[in-house]
């Protein structure tokens, strides 16, 4: 189904420790390629944004080589490049901005300046075609927790409710740091917890029924913390699964009933859950689930499409590029904190 | 010859065009056109822009290029890495050789001298990134990063933004340390010059001279407990 009459859009993602190139048509993804620099950080037990720079420089130009050929395309068939311009870490973002620029320049062709948390929500439509209207978004990654009203990915996104300190996957990292499970700990956590028992350990749930939006983690972990402390000091062995199986489900029956109740609230029938921690196996289980109950459409895009990637940025790309809007101008800044509801940088 | 130049290692961005005769002799290299702006923060705004200037008033597209020079540094590495980035991507879309330019050998040649001096740029953390040259053009030794007390400059003039920040260390003002930056038209010529006398450049790759900062993490913090 290549339509081949659709512009062929480069997204550009350089926004933390990914870099990623991504070439997609339309809602199809003809190839792409991600390198990462997670293992230099493993042992710092988070990234480290010089190390992650440096990695992006080395990594550039072959990720670009590296997704033309696994799209089987040119970089002269290339009509838009879009890039990551916020947010994320400074100097990170701005090789990824440094080198669309060049692309572009040298390509002759339009360059757009992209959001992010925008695009972790877009790449859905490379897995399951365009996304209805409305549609609620639950974006739950390394850096970002947040429920969105998603009226067009291009011109309309509105933030329902954020996290009002740690972002999920940022609790994931920090408790696997508490219980010795490597970096980055959302993985590890979920395998753990298959092996315990989620009602062994009744840790808090954050902002459970507070009538907003808004989630919280920090006071979770602080419990975690606590309860791995105590048992220490009482010379007790750490049940490692148990305490997994507890945080995760707190984490994730705080972020379902959130995220239905948003679809309710706003007479939404479709659920968009994205971003790394989309990955995890409970989560999914939970929110399909209530979603079923509750007559809402969830869609998850794969594990490889929630977590940094270039197709994601091409993708919400390819939704600016449709919607006509202006390109970005060669003088395109970066920005560390570009809001939710703007998704092209002016 | 069309050559495009840049640099982002110091507070200045700047873009130039150097054109010579296929296989001409080094000294028919010409600046068709060049550009500078001095301002710290904002390498990621104004290199393509100054890049996209100074290839129109050379009368050229960036099709027509047939190099690419790049200052490699070492400079502070957010806006190095622009510069790098830059001529990495836009080499590679163009299908054309990018070669590489210490940006302290850019700033020695943009002095024009005659004798021996050193050159130094700002480093931050009180620190300067500094070589010893014997003339404009010869380098003489490795590039360092050091405080401006420990530099043993041994009575030599000393110039760039590093000598005008440490002025009284190292016996320099604002006047006497001129130029305080690179230019991209000098980084052109000194590489253009290189390339058509057949010597071997640098490449694209970055000097940092430092390694990344990052500590390894000790045992979790402590909880604070709470009494009953
Ligand atoms: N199976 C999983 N269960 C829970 N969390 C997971 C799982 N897999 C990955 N994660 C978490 O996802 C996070 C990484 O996701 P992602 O790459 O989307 O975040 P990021 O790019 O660092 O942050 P942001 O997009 O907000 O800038 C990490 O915190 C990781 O622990
Ligand atoms: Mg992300």
């Amino acid at each position: 189904m290549s339509r081949t009459d659709l512009p062929l859009i480069m997204g550009i993602e350089t926004s933390c420790d990914e870099t990623g190139v991504g070439l997609v048509r339309g809602c199809e993804l003809l190839g792409e390629d991600v390198a990462s620099s997670v293992a230099e950080h493993a042992r710092f037990g988070g990234v480290v944004p010089e190390v992650a720079s440096r990695a992006h420089l080395e990594a550039m130009v072959p990720t670009v080589r590296r997704a033309l050929d696994a799209a089987g395309v040119k970089a002269s068939d290339v009509d838009a490049i879009a890039v990551t311009a916020g947010p994320g870490l400074a100097g990170a973002l701005l090789v990824g901005v440094s080198a669309a620029k060049a692309y572009a320049m040298a390509l002759g062709v339009p360059l757009y300046g992209v959001n992010h948390l925008v695009g972790h929500v877009a790449v859905d439509q490379l897995e399951h075609g365009p996304l209805p209207k409305p549609a609620v978004a639950l974006l739950v990654s390394g850096g970002h927790t947040s429920l969105l009203l998603v009226n067009d990915l291009a011109t309309d996104v509105r933030s329902l409710g954020d996290t009002v300190d740690d972002a999920a996957g940022e609790a994931y990292d920090k408790v696997a740091r508490l219980l010795d499970l490597p970096y980055p700990g959302g993985p590890p956590i979920d395998r753990a917890a298959r092996e315990g028992d989620p009602k062994a350990i009744r840790f808090p749930r954050g902002k459970w029924g507070d009538g907003t939006f808004d989630f919280s983690f920090s006071g979770l972990k602080t419990a975690v913390a606590r309860w791995v402390e105590n048992a220490g000091r009482a010379g007790e062995a750490i049940p490692v699964a148990d305490i997994a199986a507890g945080f995760q489900e707190s984490v994730v029956d705080v972020l379902t009933r959130k995220a239905v109740d948003a679809c309710r609230e706003h007479g939404v029938e479709h659920l968009v859950i994205s971003g790394g921690v989309a990955a995890n196996s409970r989560l999914r289980a939970l929110a399909e689930e209530r979603c079923a109950a509750a007559g809402i459409t969830l869609r998850v895009p794969r594990p490889k499409l929630c977590t940094d990637n270039g197709a994601m940025i091409a993708a919400l790309g390819a939704e600016v590029v449709a919607a006509g809007l202006p390109p970005s101008r060669l003088d395109l800044a970066t920005d560390t904190s570009l809001p939710v509801s703007v998704p092209l940088a002016p | 010859m069309l050559l495009l130049a840049f640099d982002t290692a110091t507070p200045a961005v700047t873009a130039a065009v150097c054109t010579a005769p296929d296989a001409g002799a080094p000294d028919s290299v010409a600046v068709a056109a060049s550009t500078a702006s001095v301002d710290a923060r904002r390498h990621g705004e104004l290199l393509a822009p100054g890049i996209a200037d100074v290839v129109e008033r050379a009368g050229a597209a960036l099709s027509d290029l047939t190099h690419i020079a790049v200052g490699i540094g070492p400079g502070p590495y957010t806006g190095l890495r622009v510069g790098l980035t830059t001529g990495l991507s836009l080499a590679d879309a163009l299908g054309i050789e990018c070669v590489g330019v210490a940006t302290l050998d850019a700033l020695a040649f943009a002095s024009g001298r005659t004798g021996p001096f050193i050159a130094a740029t700002d480093a931050r953390r009180k620190e300067v990134f500094w070589a010893r040259y014997a003339d404009a053009r010869t380098r003489v030794g490795d590039i360092a990063v050091d405080r401006p007390a420990e530099l043993d400059t041994g009575g030599l003039p000393v110039i760039g933004h590093g000598a005008a920040l440490y002025g009284e260390v190292l016996g320099a003002d604002e006047e006497s340390a001129a130029p305080l930056h690179p230019t991209a038209a000098a980084l052109g010529e000194l590489a253009a010059r290189r390339l058509l006398a057949g010597e071997e450049l640098p490449a694209p790759r970055p000097m940092y001279l430092r390694r990344p900062d990052a500590v390894e993490p000790g045992a979790p913090k402590k909880v604070r407990q709470w009494k009953a």
